[in-house]
């Protein structure tokens, strides 16, 4: 009777002191903070931001990543729907995308920790890198004016040229070309010298549109690309094929690599690492990719040269990437607390050495290499779409994208493309009011 | 008692109906619902617009038809020429030739390749500016200097040369699948008619052909089936779709839903796609089961 008693207390204690245990959590769950991320090139930067952040707070950041990009981008929809998107995500696409997922209720808005102490936060950012997730009141997008991502770098899409080609054509490698006469003047010299001119991969359609509108804006000023996205111009306007006529003089010079139509950028990257082409149109990001394939490649940044006096020429660029806290979290403000470390002077000094681009925070420039400072120097003549506050219709976009292509493949004339997605603007508008 | 046996049966076809309802009807159901839509794939509103994208389809997007035609082609090409390659081979193979076993493991190669792979190792090979310009040089080399030419960059021959790649990858299949059937014919039916006085040709017309209708209906539909819907190859020839010439149903599929935002339109393209491919392999099921029959 005594031994099953004791064997009772003991059963009993032991039940107590694991129950007690139980109560216990080895490794609090609600401070482990979750990312994900599709940028294969900087995960082990994050990594090792991730164990500083740990070391210094005793929180730990997960950054998951998913790649491709294209892979990636499918993840984070499919997990939108299932309400299930981890603490900070980052989000693939054009503006009316982000505009549906802070709609959906997905994203959270920046706003006050951003204004905080005298806006100590958001003044930390380049302004242009901040810009691009900013929703100003009245948008066309009906969304609630805030701020709505974290830049953590930046990224600006312009051209490369390759000093030591420059040399062997017997052009001034500290000169070049600043007008679209000389660009082209060059494509001659470049064909009678069985060399590949620009590369870039024009196969993917958004580096074409890049590329376009940076012309649009040269050609016709910023105000009237806007009016032509708000309906007020026709893409049938003299401006417009005078746009599209680029392309079509840039075919005929021989300024073009073969094949550019059907280039991934992997390729062109590839090419103008090795020395196989003369120019690339390329992002920031390339400062990494190239020293990666040959830390001896001889190029400096530039400007598109531009066709007209009247208007800048400007480049693609503000924030590369950034990340969005997700307004369902269990961790909110451990999450805010993590970017706002995360987007410190040191870290991201750290981060922009680590991964070469450039940073978003605005007071790490001195560090950075002399390369990507020139791409950073640039940055003045940066413009991104995500900044308007209206996007043109997917449709008018894939037509203007293909049309181009059908220009550089001698299918079409710029006269002809700019009529068609004239009329593919028009159907879409129509649509739209019905 | 019959009523019981009945029962069992279902019973026993009842895990395979729940997995193909669970897996096919129902998200086919799911998808055609989603298609009645307007819908990013983000917000959790949807604009019902009825048959309006299915009306979109059929009239309106050309683009659309387009690709159906680039991916009709490729189907012919794979139909004809990848078939009669693979129909070849395995008539050559079911011979007692020498090293028979290695020339089966060799066709089968390609086939077992990721389709990634092949388009990207076929670009190398075939492109010059970022690849070894074999074909080119191989032209030049056996004195047709004039062929020489951009086979992927040109319009004119980007998608033919898409097709015989995909030919190429695909023929293993067809070869396996020839092959077997070819083993099922009885030998004595091809001795008999020598002993009649049949020649190698009336043999063939007339023995191997009609037994191997069957299997020939086989391998059209899964040609037919598999050609229809080919994309990764053309991603790792072309990089995508060459201002439409080398455009393609599932690749138009893709632009909707990643591009364009448009995830109800393209859940409409996918059951109209889906829906074109099952009248297709239906239609040569009918010609085949009849050209059996006759």
């Amino acid at each position: 009777m005594k031994l099953s008693l004791r064997l009772s207390c003991l059963l009993l204690l032991t039940c107590g002191i694991s129950g007690f245990l139980g109560c216990i959590p080895k490794e609090d769950s609600s401070k482990v903070i979750t990312v994900w991320h599709w940028m294969t090139d900087r995960q082990s930067a994050f990594q090792e931001l991730s164990r500083r952040y740990e070391a210094t707070t005793g929180i730990k950041v997960n950054f998951e990543l998913y790649a491709p990009s294209e892979a990636y981008s499918s993840k984070v929809r499919a997990a939108a729907q299932g309400i299930n998107l981890p603490d900070i995500f980052g989000i693939l696409g054009e503006k009316r995308d982000f505009a549906s997922f802070i709609n959906a209720g997905h994203v959270l808005d920046l706003t006050p920790y951003m204004d905080a102490d005298g806006k100590r936060w958001g003044d930390s950012f380049f302004p242009k890198a901040l810009e691009v997730n900013i929703f100003t009141e009245g948008n066309s997008y009906g969304t609630k004016a805030g701020v709505y991502g974290v830049p953590i770098d930046i990224t600006t899409i312009q051209m490369v040229y390759n000093k030591s080609l420059f040399k062997k054509l017997g052009l001034d490698p500290d000169n070049p070309p600043s007008s679209f006469n000389e660009f082209i003047e060059i494509g001659k010299k470049i064909k009678a010298n069985n060399m590949q001119g620009l590369v870039s991969g024009w196969t993917e359609a958004w580096m074409i549109d890049c590329f376009a509108y940076n012309y649009a804006i040269n050609i016709m000023g910023e105000e009237k690309v806007l009016n032509t996205i708000r309906g007020k111009v026709s893409y049938a306007d003299p401006d417009w094929v005078k746009v599209f006529g680029i392309f079509k003089d840039m075919r005929e010079s021989g300024i073009l690599a073969n094949g550019i139509v059907t280039m991934i950028n992997k390729t062109a990257e590839q090419l103008f690492a090795n020395d196989k082409a003369v120019f690339a149109f390329n992002g920031s990001w390339c400062v990494n990719v190239y020293k990666g394939m040959n830390p001896d490649l001889d190029y400096a940044a530039m400007l598109p040269p531009k066709v007209s006096d009247k208007y800048p020429m400007v480049i693609r660029g503000g924030a590369g990437s950034s990340f969005m806290v997700n307004a369902r979290s269990k961790n909110k403000e451990e999450t805010v607390r993590f970017l706002k470390w995360f987007t410190d002077r040191e870290q991201q000094a750290y981060f922009s050495k680590a991964t070469q681009n450039i940073p978003a925070n605005k007071d790490c420039l001195k560090d950075i290499p002399e390369i990507l400072s020139q791409f950073a120097d640039d940055m003045e003549f940066a413009i991104h779409p995500n900044i308007w506050d209206i996007s043109e219709f997917p449709a008018v976009t894939e037509s203007i994208d293909k049309g181009i292509q059908l220009i550089l493949i001698g299918e079409r004339s710029p006269e002809q493309v700019a009529s068609e997605v004239a009329k593919i603007k028009e159907r879409e508008m129509a649509k739209k009011n019905n | 008692m019959k009523l019981k046996a009945v029962l069992e049966n279902y019973v026993f076809v009842l895990p395979a109906v729940i997995i193909f309802s669970i897996f096919y009807v129902i998200p086919f159901i799911w998808i055609f619902h989603l298609g009645l839509y307007n819908w990013d794939g983000i917000l959790p509103t949807k604009v019902f617009v009825g048959l309006n994208n299915f009306k979109e389809i059929v009239l309106q997007d050309p683009a659309w038809w387009q690709a159906m035609m680039n991916a009709g082609y490729i189907t012919l090409i794979a139909l004809t020429f990848q078939n009669a390659l693979a129909f070849l081979l395995a008539w050559a193979c079911d011979r007692e030739i020498r090293m028979k076993n290695f020339y089966r493991v060799i066709f089968f190669i390609p086939p077992v390749l990721s389709e990634i792979v092949v388009g990207m190792v076929w670009r190398f090979i075939i492109n010059d500016i970022d690849g070894a310009n074999i074909i080119n040089r191989m032209l030049t080399a056996a004195g047709f200097p004039n062929l020489v030419h951009n086979w992927l960059s040109d319009p004119k021959t980007a998608l033919t040369t898409v097709a015989l790649v995909h030919s190429w990858k695909g023929f293993g299949w067809g070869f396996l699948i020839f092959l077997a059937g070819l083993q099922t014919i009885p030998r004595e039916l091809y001795e008999a008619a020598r002993v009649d006085g049949a020649n190698a040709w009336q043999s063939f017309k007339k023995i191997t052909v009609p037994l191997m209708a069957p299997v020939m209906a086989l391998v059209a539909i899964l040609t037919i089936l598999g050609s229809m819907q080919v994309f990764t190859l053309i991603l790792g020839l072309v990089g995508g779709e060459f201002a439409g010439h080398t455009s393609v149903p599932v690749l138009r599929i893709l632009t909707s839903m990643r591009v364009s935002s448009r995830f109800g339109y393209a859940c409409a393209q996918g059951i109209s796609f889906g829906l074109i491919l099952v009248v297709i392999s239906f239609i040569q099921y009918r010609f085949s089961h009849k050209a059996k029959q006759a």
